[in-house]
């Protein structure tokens, strides 16, 4: 693992997403609210770019009709088939019984461990270091 | 060979004519039958004299095949050796269009099933005839029979008004599960729609193959309205659907549903694990491959032993002689198919009859 | 919203197998770009009265799309416009990185299934030059389908000997949702002039054939639209054999497109099965169901079925047959195939090459 420094945190204002390469691989950073947070930039399905994906919250529903709309802005699909991905965890949503029986670790580290099936996506730790954003990878 | 305590989920006797339902109709209904000169209500999903219609060792010489209690003891009870069979009376009542004059002859044939068949013969079971014209009258309907433990399923046709999934519907379901009875969807249409996706066909041919089609946009419709959220306990059966189709439309509607759950947000569980725990198929017909390695594949596609129910579809003409288990079909699922997964999935009939 | 400009286009078109894809959707920027095409009086009526489609909505589709004009949300060409409408930025973003060396056009909102027959005419022949001075001319791996204005079958059959022997147009295109199903005699002289002209006929998911999308009504949901073109394709499919359709165009080529495929072999089992105990009801038919449609049927392969386990694709796709299937993304629609990721199965060399073009390049009489 070597670090990269990406991009001064300014680059990235909140609520945007942008997408960087390092080390030869594309990864998305996304500023949720002046915290950063990285994807490898690679749909778990069929490798859909996901920074280009809209950006919007959870719709869940406990019961048909009802709407519960959450976490606007936390929610990344995949630009193809919308996916839902957790922008915090990789976390997809898009089999909502899966992932209520498992709990992952906010601060996840990339690697082939975390990786289960295709309903994670991969994600990068992403630090601040004096208004730099630094991907670990 | 048929297990001891195998139960036939699908069989048909025949109402003999209009005439037998006279002294069932209520109120005024039988004067205005014979005065209306109505004929009988005969459903084209099944012409009289086709041959899927009747095997024609089953075509008595005179009046309808399984139109007596004699013949339906003779050639399906004592024929096949079950120890249950579950009558789906298949008189075109839900072809009518008013919603009065279907109430009058879905209890019609109601009391009639109850009185010459249930009470003549203690291994017959039968299927609550609803009028979906009306629903509300329907739960009525479903109230008044259920009462009888001897009523052991709601029955609908695999093509009606409306997709079975829609709200408008819901009581429907909410009576059958207060009261432990599966819905049985059953092949056929009430031709209110052309009976395939595309349009009215030519050919009878057509008609019948489209049927798979009709039980699969029920289901598709049965998930996305989130019917089993709403009623997790309802158990749904597939009435002579030909059930080899199942897997691929799973595949397909799961693919779907994982990019457009945002459409349908209620429905959390995968639609292949809703039909595991709520869905059930009749065997017969089984449009099945014709060697044994393809059978035991698209066995292992279904995901599950306790899909299918046995059933002879008597008096149709889907196998020849007592064959109406298909011979591919792996041996050890047989006793499961015949027994326990009937048992499991009808309640009732576990419960003694008087 | 501001988001970083999309990958340089990966130069990895050499390391990726070639593939023919069989469903790519072209669309015009504006309506006005039929122009040079169509009548003043045609333009006229288009903007004064739009057109009658037999469902309710001026524009747009009887269920709203999950994503706008069911596309990617990648595909929006930089230069604007609507997805595929750049042949420019089809190029870059997937002719180029995928390697198609064969691309069908299959224009959809091209005319087809308008209630005024004439419109509907109209309409589908620009389109057909459309293809030929925007898209096939213009980059020689695309070839064109002959839109017809299939409710019109005498008009349909026109256009078809218009354009016969063409190099540039492949098939001929129709809608799986027709006012009749596919295999009604009053469609046979498209059939006629297909077989004649040796072009295989495609049958596209969708269109407003005027009865409710399932034979039970009209669902609720888009999910269940598009689950239900699987229903649709089935039924036509199933016209097309028993009103005896392949029996007698025995050369005709019919390609099922995006209603899936994995379908197929039960539906054959069930033909098959109905067929032989109610053969007294077809005696045009000499061979079984399941007979002619290994003859004469192939499916292009978008959206892949994806079952878990997926091995359990390869009984299907055997089931069918390893030479009846097209690849085909659906570009640029959401619900688009990867050819890099379609297939995650342990398959020789020579079933991939069919898969990804071999067979396309078969059914379209081209060279290898």
């Amino acid at each position: 693992m070597s670090r990269h420094v990406v991009a001064p945190t300014s680059e990235i204002a909140p609520g945007e997403r942008k997408l960087f390469t390092v080390k030869g691989r594309p990864v998305a950073i996304f500023n949720l609210g002046g915290q950063y947070y990285g994807m490898l930039n690679r749909c778990p399905h069929q490798g859909g770019s996901l920074c280009e994906g809209i950006v919007t919250g959870l719709l869940q529903s406990s019961m048909p009709g009802e709407y519960i709309y959450s976490r606007e802005g936390e929610i990344v699909r995949c630009p193809w088939h919308g996916w839902e991905f957790d922008i915090r965890t990789g976390q997809s949503y898009c089999d909502p019984e899966k992932i209520r029986s498992k709990s992952y670790a906010v601060t996840a580290e990339h690697g082939a461990d975390l990786v289960e099936g295709p309903f994670v996506a991969e994600t990068i730790p992403v630090r601040i270091e004096e208004d730099y954003i630094v991907v670990e990878m | 060979m048929i297990s001891a305590g195998a139960i036939d989920c699908d069989i048909h006797p025949s109402i003999p004519g209009i005439t037998a339902l006279l002294p069932y109709l209520p109120g005024h209904w039988s004067t205005m039958v014979q005065t209306r000169g109505m004929d009988d209500l005969n459903s084209m999903s099944y012409p009289a004299n086709a041959p899927l219609t009747a095997r024609t060792d089953w075509r008595p010489a005179s009046g309808k095949p399984g139109g007596s209690l004699g013949q339906i003891q003779r050639e399906c009870l004592d024929g096949f050796g079950t120890s249950i069979a579950i009558c789906n009376c298949l008189y075109g009542v839900q072809l009518l269009f008013a919603e009065d004059m279907a109430v009058a002859f879905a209890r019609a044939v109601n009391d009639w099933t109850r009185c010459e068949l249930l009470d003549r013969d203690p291994r017959l079971r039968a299927s609550i005839v609803i009028p979906i014209q009306s629903v509300e009258r329907s739960v009525d309907e479903i109230e008044r029979c259920a009462t009888d433990p001897r009523f052991v399923q709601v029955l609908l046709l695999a093509s009606g008004d409306q997709p079975l999934g829609k709200r408008v519907y819901w009581p429907i379901y909410a009576a059958a599960q207060r009261h432990g009875l599966p819905i049985g969807i059953h092949a056929g249409s009430s031709y209110h729609n052309p009976p395939t996706a595309v349009g009215w066909p030519t050919y009878y041919t057509e008609d019948y193959v489209a049927q798979a089609q009709a039980f699969q946009s029920q289901l598709t419709s049965l998930i996305c309205e989130g019917v089993f959220n709403r009623y997790p306990d309802l158990k749904v059966v597939l009435l002579e659907s030909g059930w080899t189709w199942l897997p691929a439309h799973l595949w397909r509607l799961t693919k779907y549903w994982r990019g457009l759950r945002m459409e349908i947000p209620w429905v959390d569980r995968s639609p292949a694990d809703i039909v595991r725990s709520n869905v059930r198929l009749s065997l017969q017909p089984t449009d099945g491959p014709p060697d044994r390695v393809s059978m035991e594949r698209i066995i292992e596609h279904m995901k599950s032993n306790e899909l299918l129910l046995f059933s002879t579809d008597y008096p149709h003409w889907q196998f020849e002689g007592t064959n109406a288990l298909p011979a591919d079909l792996p041996a050890s699922l047989m006793r499961q198919i015949m027994v326990d997964n009937p048992r499991a999935t009808y309640a009732r009939l576990l419960e003694p009859v008087a | 919203m501001s988001v970083q400009i999309r990958p340089t286009a990966a130069a990895t078109s050499s390391s990726r197998l070639a593939v023919a894809d069989c469903d790519i959707h072209p669309a015009v920027r504006a309506e006005t770009d039929l122009d040079p095409w169509l009548s003043q009086r045609w333009r006229d009526h288009r903007t004064t009265f739009n057109a009658g489609r037999r469902i309710g909505m001026q524009a747009g589709p009887a269920y709203p799309k999950s994503q706008p004009n069911a596309s990617r949300r990648d595909a929006q060409p930089p230069e604007g416009g609507r997805q595929g409408s750049s042949l420019s930025f089809m190029q870059i973003q997937h002719l180029d990185p995928n390697n198609v060396k064969l691309g069908i056009l299959n224009p959809l909102g091209s005319g087809q299934g308008m209630s005024n027959p004439d419109l509907s005419a109209a309409i589908c022949h620009a389109t057909n030059e459309w293809q030929l001075a925007e898209w096939t001319g213009k980059d020689r791996r695309l070839k064109a389908s002959v839109v017809v204005p299939y409710e019109d079958a005498a008009a349909s059959a026109a256009e078809i000997r218009l354009w016969a022997g063409h190099p540039d147009f492949v098939q001929v295109l129709v809608l799986s949702r027709t006012a009749e199903p596919l295999g009604n005699r009053r469609y046979w002289p498209i059939y006629e002039a297909a077989a004649e002209a040796n072009l295989p006929v495609a049958v596209h998911a969708f269109g407003y054939g005027g009865s409710p999308i399932t034979s039970t009504g009209w669902p609720s949901h888009y999910i269940e639209e598009m689950t239900g073109h699987a229903q649709s394709s089935q039924a036509g499919l199933t016209s097309l054999v028993i009103e005896g359709v392949f029996e007698r165009f025995p050369d005709l080529r019919m390609i099922m497109v995006e209603a899936g495929f994995a379908w197929a072999p039960s539906l054959m089992w069930r033909l098959d099965k109905a067929w032989k105990t109610l053969r007294a009801e077809t005696p045009h038919l000499k061979l079984s169901p399941s007979e002619y449609i290994r003859r004469q049927v192939w499916w292009t392969t978008q959206p892949m079925e994806e079952p878990d386990p997926r091995e359990h694709l390869l009984d299907t796709i055997g089931w069918i047959g390893w030479d009846r299937l097209l690849f085909a993304t659906d570009y640029p629609h959401w619900d688009f195939d990867d050819p890099a990721h379609v297939l995650p199965l342990k398959i020789s060399e020579a079933q991939r090459q069919q898969f990804l073009i071999g067979n396309a390049q078969a059914v379209y009489g081209m060279v290898a």
